[in-house]
């Protein structure tokens, strides 16, 4: 089988899809492992109604984990190997809390009442030593798998980052899918958050560039400086605005609730630019790009016709099922 | 676990966790057929026995997907993390195979779920039971991928070797393999009798501590009439699997069989002790002419023998016992589900004598034991390729030290073995609470909203 276009652009659109798939990833399971650690501070009925408010949906977000991984895998195979021994241990410990984290949402809903609270406990820190993980990970990833100790200080740093933004965009989820006191308290955790992400976005930003020469020349160059400057601008009027917008009270009849998820959402996706412009065509930073890394013409061929037409049924009916539980949250029920 | 060498440990570890994962597809595949079964006699009689069944039997569906779906994660990790050789070797034709698992199977069953476990009185009737329908084919079109991939490991063709790596060349060979439609088939029926026995067991043990009701009657007479159906259908699917694998993959069956010298008229082996060492049998016990009667189906056929395939034939041990295992649950599952078929047939549930309850009970894993058994068989008599001529597992290993395979090792197996103990001991909780309350009972119980008509419609108009 022979490719109907050039087949330079195959990596090219397969690193597009990876991409899009794992900022789809961040933002929706970074919601519901920002409400898993957010439940630490609730108990009783409103814990059961956060755990409630993403019940339908955090099996659907896991699996866009499962799509970025999987095109990593099978679009830069040479790739996937690389960077997943390098990061051995982080995986090892973020899969084993992924496991924890995903049947305690089962088990704390079904095993003895008297167990309830150990299950909640896993729950709890399934999500946070998830979140760790990640942010580790993304630390060593940007710094090219340094192992000195200040990368691992780095390294930390990224992890609480994350556990940051993640809590964040829970919180705005929260605010989006409760009502009543609850919402309000929703309100003073993304108030806090909102700043922590900032600040980790701002380390991560400045960071990148000072480690690498090519990453700072792709930043601070005429012209590119200019058509690059509306990324952080745009980042900081949206932190402002959005810390503006909490700060005043709930609009009547829960009115642009959605704001902050929306927001937050676009954040995420800014951070995300600029990282991946960075990046650009690397896969690991200065040492493989897209091209060298990639799976044969054929094989990505036979790929793409088939994410063509399945990746927009997905994203249908990833909208339909959020459009089928729209609204707020109640309590879950089988019946 | 000092002595072990990193390609050891990394095996054992890859084992472990497939081991865990396959578990639970196992009752996934079959049990979301059985849920529209449950929805569809309930659409068809309106007999509110039926819905108790799919209420009592989805939660454990979502108990049994969640852990699947983690497990799987897993998976789609080590393939880089353990074995990155893999992927550089056979990634073109695995890729793919991999990718259309995600892209077809693993996100509608994701998102359905969502509206199967908590849409009933959220959309329409009919809506509701298609998200069941494609719930239940997204899992059986994962199987389809899967073992399209795990058969084309154990039987490869439709490809070329380019500068070292494999190429496919033909896609409709290479997931129409010569063993795929004999494996595909062979695990399906595996699953729908696990489930088989998992329900029949389950229900009879909650028949025997107070009888259950309507439901529990219903679910153990469907479950003992399915499995009665389909165990002869797998004991015939299995001899031509066996015939497939005989002539695809020799080795496999001189280890299944321990059979060390290719001869004619060669005895069905039912215990020994096979050493490797010295290549023989220790403490035989044989039937004379058995294992040419069975393979070749006249008792002078030609068995091939270990000693054609030194240096190349996987270790005999497991994969004969394994087999053995296997075969003999096969065995009980057929007398037990058919005497309890018979049983019930003449007498009605009620009367069924407690012993065969206690009987069913004793079944309620064996799909369990007797799938691992089976997959052991398949994979262990694989070896020493990974894949089958092409690639051998020594040459796919990553460059991970034996340190760190064996603390995340330690952690695995730690984490699976507290999970497996809750899976069970809620599946017995589930079980015990069961159709208890009339209308099911809600997820999170909350006070205010006490099992009645009056909650049930504030959940509907909300």
């Amino acid at each position: 089988m022979t490719p109907f276009f050039d087949a330079w652009w195959l990596p090219v659109i397969f690193a597009g899809l990876m991409g899009l798939s794992i900022l789809l990833y961040v933002i929706l399971d970074g919601y519901d492992l920002g409400v898993g650690m957010l439940t630490r501070l609730e108990k009783g009925e409103a814990r059961d109604l956060m755990v409630a408010s993403i019940g339908p949906f955090w099996d659907a977000n896991e699996t866009w984990l499962v799509l970025g991984i999987g095109l990593l895998l099978v679009a830069f195979p040479v790739a996937h190997g690389l960077i997943l021994t390098q990061l051995y241990l982080p995986v090892a410990l973020m899969l084993v809390a992924l496991i924890l984290r995903g049947v305690s949402f089962e088990f704390r809903a079904k095993a003895a009442p008297e167990h309830k609270q150990r299950w909640d406990d896993a729950f709890f820190v399934g999500s946070l030593v998830t979140a760790l993980c990640q942010g580790y990970m993304l630390g060593a990833y940007v710094l090219g798998f340094d192992q000195s100790l200040a990368a691992v200080l780095f390294c930390l740093l990224a992890a609480l980052g994350l556990v940051a933004g993640y809590l964040f965009v829970g919180a705005c989820w929260l605010i989006y899918k409760v009502e009543g006191e609850l919402q309000k308290r929703a309100v003073r955790w993304a108030e806090v958050t909102l700043w922590l992400t900032a600040l980790a976005m701002a380390i991560i930003s400045i960071a990148t560039p000072l480690l690498s020469t090519r990453i700072f020349d792709r930043w601070f160059r005429l012209p590119e400086i200019i058509a690059l400057l509306p990324i952080p601008i745009a980042a900081a009027t949206l932190f402002i605005g959005l810390a503006i917008f909490l700060r005043r009270p709930l609009r009547a009849n829960d009115e642009l609730s959605w704001v902050p998820l929306a927001t937050a959402g676009v954040l995420f996706a800014l951070g995300f630019v600029g990282i991946a412009y960075s990046f650009y065509p690397y896969l690991i930073a200065d040492r493989l790009d897209i091209w060298q890394a990639a799976a044969s013409p054929e094989s990505l061929t036979i790929i793409l016709i088939g994410a063509l037409f399945v990746l927009p049924v997905i994203l249908g009916y990833s909208f339909l099922a959020h459009w089928i539980f729209r609204g707020k949250a109640t309590h879950l029920s089988y019946d | 676990m000092d002595g072990l060498d990193p390609l050891t440990l990394a095996r054992i570890q890859f084992a472990a966790n497939i081991s865990f994962h396959i578990l639970f597809p196992t009752i996934t595949i079959a049990l979301g057929w059985a849920l529209l079964g449950f929805k569809l006699a309930y659409n068809r009689t309106r007999d509110s026995a039926w819905m108790d069944a799919y209420r009592l039997w989805v939660k454990v569906f979502a108990l049994s997907f969640a852990m699947g779906v983690v497990s799987g994660i897993t998976m789609s990790f080590q393939f880089g993390t353990n074995w990155p050789g893999y992927m550089e070797k056979v990634g073109n034709v695995a890729g793919p195979l991999l990718a259309y698992e995600v892209l077809t199977a693993f996100f509608l069953e994701a998102v359905f779920l969502g509206i199967m476990l908590f849409g009933f009185s959220r959309v329409p009737g009919w809506l509701h039971t298609l998200a069941t329908f494609l719930v239940a084919a997204g899992t059986t079109l994962s199987a389809f991928w899967i073992i399209a991939l795990n058969s084309w490991m154990q039987t490869p063709v439709g490809f070329e070797i380019r500068d070292g790596v494999v190429h496919a060349t033909d896609w409709w060979a290479i997931v129409f393999n010569p063993s795929m439609p004999y494996r595909l088939t062979h695990m399906l029926l595996a699953s729908a009798l696990t489930v088989a026995f998992l329900i029949a067991g389950m229900s009879a043990w909650r028949w025997l501590k107070d009888g259950g009701g309507e439901g529990v009657r219903r679910s153990l007479k469907a479950a003992v009439y399915a499995a009665a159906l389909l165990i002869p259908v797998q004991i015939f699917i299995g001899d031509q699997h066996g015939l497939n694998t005989l002539e695809h993959q020799p080795q496999k069956v001189a280890a299944m069989e321990a059979n060390w010298e290719t001869a004619a008229g060669v005895p069905l082996i039912l215990f020994a002790i096979p050493d490797g060492e010295a290549r023989t049998n220790h403490l035989e016990v044989a039937i004379p002419s058995g294992a040419s009667l069975i393979l070749t189906h006249h008792a002078g056929g030609v068995v091939p023998g270990l000693n054609d395939y030194r240096g190349n034939h996987p270790p005999v041990g497991p994969v004969f016992w394994g087999f053995r295992i296997m075969v003999g649950i096969g065995v009980l599952m057929l007398a037990t589900a058919w005497f309890a078929a018979w049983t019930i047939r003449r007498r009605g549930v009620e009367a069924m004598p407690r012993w065969l309850a206690h009987a069913l009970v004793a079944m309620t894993f064996s799909g369990w034991v007797a799938t691992l058994a089976g997959w052991y068989v398949t994979e262990i008599g694989r070896q020493p390729w990974l894949v089958t001529g092409v690639l051998r597992t020594s040459e796919a290993v990553g460059p991970v030290g034996s340190a760190m395979v064996a603390s995340s090792l330690t952690l695995y197996l730690a984490v699976y073995a507290v999970l497996l103990a809750a899976y069970v001991f809620v599946l017995y909780r589930l079980a015990r609470l069961g159709s208890a309350a009339p209308q099911g009972k809600p997820m999170f119980p909350i006070p205010r909203a006490a099992e009645g008509p009056a909650a049930h419609q504030s959940e509907a108009t909300s």
